[in-house]
């Protein structure tokens, strides 16, 4: 493809102008069948493709709000590459697409998930619970005898025909309580026949397998009774529902003690005494995750204690790492140091290390009795590196240190190599020292190149999960806070804790602390770059 | 212009509706219910009434995946009935399965162990199980861990605990009561006393709870019929008399936070200690490094029954499985028969959950285990407990390394979990 080519008309008339020449015929790929159309061609022909089976398999579940976006995309997508304008969506295209499903979805989601009591007990639509209730709370009655039977049609309506531990044949549908019938015919313990009726064979009853384990055939009229189901469709036996529901009401009835349950505003069915039954199911709940994270007598507590010490890990972490690095980049930057390309390679040793198996083998290494610090390190001292709350956060910062310092290392050398030599060979000239052109040229040429970096390495360490994780696991834990959490705990772990770790998992409640701490490391980058371009200015 | 249009839309068309259509017939993998399509029948002739067909879904941890592979691989041989069996990780099954369940991406059948289930039932994850008489055949403990609220939600398949596992060679004879038991490893003058494993971090109430419960101090008050309820009984004197025994023994060094359960198996296989509290995952590893070990209860320490939480590991269905019949078949006509049953422990090794199979064994590590459970309890698996892991843990190394006072950490940690309970 080259420039030419695909050159927008605009710039085409314009030339045309100036040289006052008839403007050439506007070719575009649109128009023109060459080998890049045909690229194009297929190249479209494979994203319709994949997105229509993206359509089908998604209506399929019914996730029409996937529908829905996937046609939009698609027709956005061919809208877009086979018109002859629209040069610059043609590039912006698949971007935006990405942008949208991996960036904004997702933020949205959360969004929506945070306003919402999604959790244990909260799981799913409020069909499902009443479904769950129902069938949790159906049971066999006891000593209620295995009757062989097998399905049956009458017209749409599907049915039960047992034989009766008497001998007689009973035969019902969900409307029709079961009745003896007389005539049907039994061979060998299976009845083949039932007036009225067809006998389903067993490939037929696989095809409505579903239908089948959920259909329940009254003994009577009398709900309580009992009705006869089956879970495999060869036995029969009578199980009684402890729970009625009633559609028009919206209520649920226990048949046993009378109460009724209605529904409350927190997804769940309650009586009048108070009593839930679970399953719940999803609801909006307002603000109440927000407000949950400050008025919550059990998360608040902790929750400025763990504030308090990200801002001083991400800070600090930030500083140590940058401090080493730079301090190593210096020193190795001096030409009079022999084999620097054998130290510096060394240096960048545990930025090749993965994170997540370095975290833990630091964790082995601070064991406090087989640990190799304790151990060999220090001749057989019992330091409790990662017991002692202090000891933990300074282990925390000293690990994260070794972890993060060689990328300070790399980003430093580079950016004191780009200082240029007569800068500093001229303030030598006006009579600074060594410190003094650190202070004064080095550190601040070096910073507007690296503040950047630095800011999102700030951002970095304020969700620094997987370190915290793998080291400490946020411990050791507060023995007084009502909730797990420890000396070392960050948002991000805390988040995690409160949301999975401490009792029930609270999706909702996660999703607004995430949001929480998204607005806070976006506020400290707004903030962060609105400085660096003073720093530019220099 | 515009017919070279028509013809780039018409091939687009075109392609998008073969692709369609490719797409449809992937869609229509889901059990295929035309029995005349099958050509070959069953052979174990286990299906009254024709051939199944279709295919079931199963999920599985790593532990458990090799051995519901090769059980399924029986029952399609038996029923023509097609069986993937899906990996996932030990850590996330229980909750993935509570998320993929609603949006309907659930399997049909999940392996594992029991202390999920409350949780499932709470989320309408789980179907019901109808064993009919077969329950009977099952023993107690493995019953009652799949049931829950007087509903039985899977079909058991084997059931595990600790116990105390001995090393024969260093000694041969084991008193009766912890503390004599202690006396006298440590009189062996082996480095260490007693191996039970724990964590810097967490500790391990699970390794720790046999110990516990010789004090009378369950986790969970259990009701009549032997659930259990939401109410913490591990307070009180009882708890506290345990919390000062912890104390103790870590001060002793008999119990020390640091010894992992790596550690502690490198450490028995080495013969660097006569005892350990541990499960049967370790006794075949040390059996196959030739040692000689004996399997016996935990002696008390406070005087009542050592009581070993009992996990139940079994096969439980999604409620909302589209295959409600070919999932029934493979639970309550196959994995709750004798033969599977039997099979299941050749594969897996543990105590089955059937009474008949676990009688027949002739295994004495594994009737070690069965004895030592037999005065075992299950797991709580009501949702609360997950609540209690964590603080639990927590306050327990506090306690071991002395680094709060064992009263009043314990009461603490009492209080958080009653605190937790109510707020969810």
């Amino acid at each position: 493809m080259s420039n030419r080519d695909s050159a927008p008309s605009g710039t085409t008339r314009r030339r045309g102008a100036s040289t006052d020449v008839e403007p050439r015929p506007n070719e575009s790929h649109a128009r023109k069948i060459g080998p890049g159309f045909l690229v194009k061609l297929v190249l479209v022909a494979l994203v319709d493709a994949l997105g229509v089976y993206g359509v089908f398999a998604a209506s399929a579940v019914g996730h029409w709000g996937i529908v829905a976006f996937l046609v939009v995309a698609l027709v956005v997508v061919n809208v877009v590459y086979f018109s002859r304008r629209m040069i610059p969506a043609k590039y912006l295209v698949p971007g935006l697409l990405f942008l949208l499903v991996y960036q904004l979805f997702v933020m949205l989601y959360t969004g929506y998930v945070s306003f919402t009591n999604y959790g244990d007990g909260h799981n799913s639509t409020k069909e499902d619970a009443i479904e769950a209730i129902l069938l949790q709370n159906d049971r066999r009655v006891e000593d209620s005898p295995s009757l062989p039977l097998v399905v049956v049609r009458d017209g749409d309506a599907l049915g039960f025909a047992v034989i009766e531990e008497d001998g007689d044949v009973a035969v019902g549908t969900a409307e029709q309580p079961l009745e003896v019938v007389d005539d049907a015919v039994v061979e060998d313990d299976t009845i083949v026949e039932v007036p009225g009726y067809d006998v389903l064979s067993f490939a037929q009853v696989v095809e409505v397998q579903r239908e089948i384990t959920d259909l329940r055939v009254p003994l009577s009229d009398d709900p309580n009774e009992g009705a006869l189901r089956t879970q495999n469709g060869s036995v029969g036996f009578i199980s009684r529902s402890f729970y009625v529901y009633d559609e028009a009401a919206d209520t649920m009835t226990n048949t046993d003690t009378g109460a009724v349950y209605r529904p409350n505003d927190e997804g769940n069915f309650v009586n009048d005494e108070g009593q839930e039954l679970t399953p719940g199911w999803r609801v909006a709940v307002g603000l109440d995750n927000y407000s949950a994270m400050f008025t919550d007598s059990r998360i608040s507590g902790s929750f400025f204690q763990v504030v308090a010490w990200t801002f001083a890990f991400a800070g600090l972490s930030v500083l140590t790492t940058f401090g080493v690095g730079l301090f190593f980049a210096i020193v190795f930057n001096d030409p009079r140091i022999r084999g620097r390309k054998v130290y510096r390679s060394l240096l960048i040793l545990p930025y090749a290390f993965p994170g997540f198996l370095a975290a833990l083998v630091w964790r082995g290494m601070l064991n406090e009795r087989f640990g190799f610090i304790n151990e060999v390190l220090l001749g057989g001292a019992s330091v409790p590196w990662l017991s002692d709350e202090w000891l933990a956060r300074f282990s925390v910062l000293f690990v994260n240190t070794w972890l993060g310092f060689p990328y300070m290392f790399l980003i430093c050398t580079g950016a004191l190599q780009s200082i240029p030599g007569d800068v500093i060979e001229s303030a030598r000239m006006d009579g600074a020292g060594p410190l003094r052109i650190f202070r004064s040229m080095t550190l601040p040429l070096l910073l507007v190149s690296t503040a950047p970096l630095l800011i999102s390495t700030f951002a970095f360490n304020f969700n620094n999960f997987t370190l915290i994780y793998m080291l400490t696991g946020g411990g050791p834990n507060f023995p007084d806070a009502p909730i797990p959490v420890g000396a070392t705990d960050i948002l991000i772990s805390m988040v995690y804790s409160i949301a999975f770790e401490g009792g029930s998992r609270d999706y909702g409640l996660a999703s607004a602390m995430s949001i929480m701490i998204f607005i806070v490391v976006g506020f400290i980058s707004y903030l962060g770059f609105r400085r660096t371009r003073t720093l530019e200015e220099i | 212009m515009t017919m070279r249009r028509s013809i780039t839309i018409a091939a687009a068309a075109g392609l998008t509706l073969t692709l369609a259509a490719c797409g449809g017939g992937d869609g229509g993998s889901e059990p295929t219910t035309d029995a005349q399509e099958t050509t070959d029948s069953a052979t174990g002739g286990a299906t009254e009434g024709g051939e199944l067909t279709g295919t079931l879904t199963i999920w599985a941890d790593e532990t458990r995946v090799d051995l519901v592979e090769d059980i399924s691989a029986e029952f399609t041989a038996e029923t023509g009935v097609e069986v993937e069996v899906v990996q996932k990780a030990s850590a996330d099954i229980g909750t993935e399965f509570i998320t993929a369940v609603p949006s309907g991406e659930g399997p049909d059948i999940i392996v594992s162990a029991h202390d999920g289930l409350g949780g499932w039932v709470t989320n309408g994850v789980v179907g019901t199980v109808e064993l009919g008489d077969t329950a009977e055949e099952f023993s107690p403990a493995a019953l009652a861990g799949v049931t829950y609220d007087g509903q039985v939600y899977g079909v058991p398949y084997a059931i595990e605990n600790i116990a105390l596992v001995r090393n024969n060679e260093l000694v041969s004879e084991t008193p009766a009561t912890w503390d004599e038991l202690v006396a006298q490893a440590t009189g062996l003058g082996t480095e260490y006393s007693v191996l039970v494993q724990q964590d810097p971090a967490a500790s391990d109430p699970y390794h720790l709870y046999p110990l516990q419960t010789s004090f009378g101090a369950p986790v969970f008050a259990q009701s009549a019929d032997g659930s259990y309820t939401s109410e913490l009984a591990m307070g009180g004197e009882q708890g506290v008399a345990f919390a000062e025994f912890l104390a103790a023994q870590g001060a002793a060094g008999v119990l020390d936070v640091n010894i992992t359960a790596d550690v502690a198996k490198e450490a028995f296989l080495a013969g660097e200690s006569a005892y350990m509290v541990t499960g049967p995952w370790n006794v075949t590893e040390f059996v196959d490094a030739g040692l000689d070990v004996s399997v016996l209860p935990v002696p008390t320490a406070g005087g009542e029954e050592a009581q070993p939480f009992v996990g139940v590991q079994g096969f439980f269905p999604n409620i909302d499985s589209e295959n409600a019949l070919l999932v029934n078949e493979f639970l309550v006509n196959f994995i709750a028969t004798p033969d599977v049953q039997t099979q299941l422990f050749e594969l897996g090794g543990r105590v089955p959950a059937m009474t008949e199979v676990a009688e027949g064994l002739d295994d004495p590590i594994l009737e070690g285990f069965n004895e030592a459970g037999a005065t075992g309890v299950p797991m709580p698996a009501i949702p609360e407990m997950s609540a209690v892991w964590e603080f639990w843990g927590a306050a327990e190394v506090d306690i071991i390394t002395g680094n709060a006072p064992a009263a009043e950490r314990w009461t603490t940690m009492v209080e958080n979990v009653e605190a937790a309970i109510a707020a969810n």
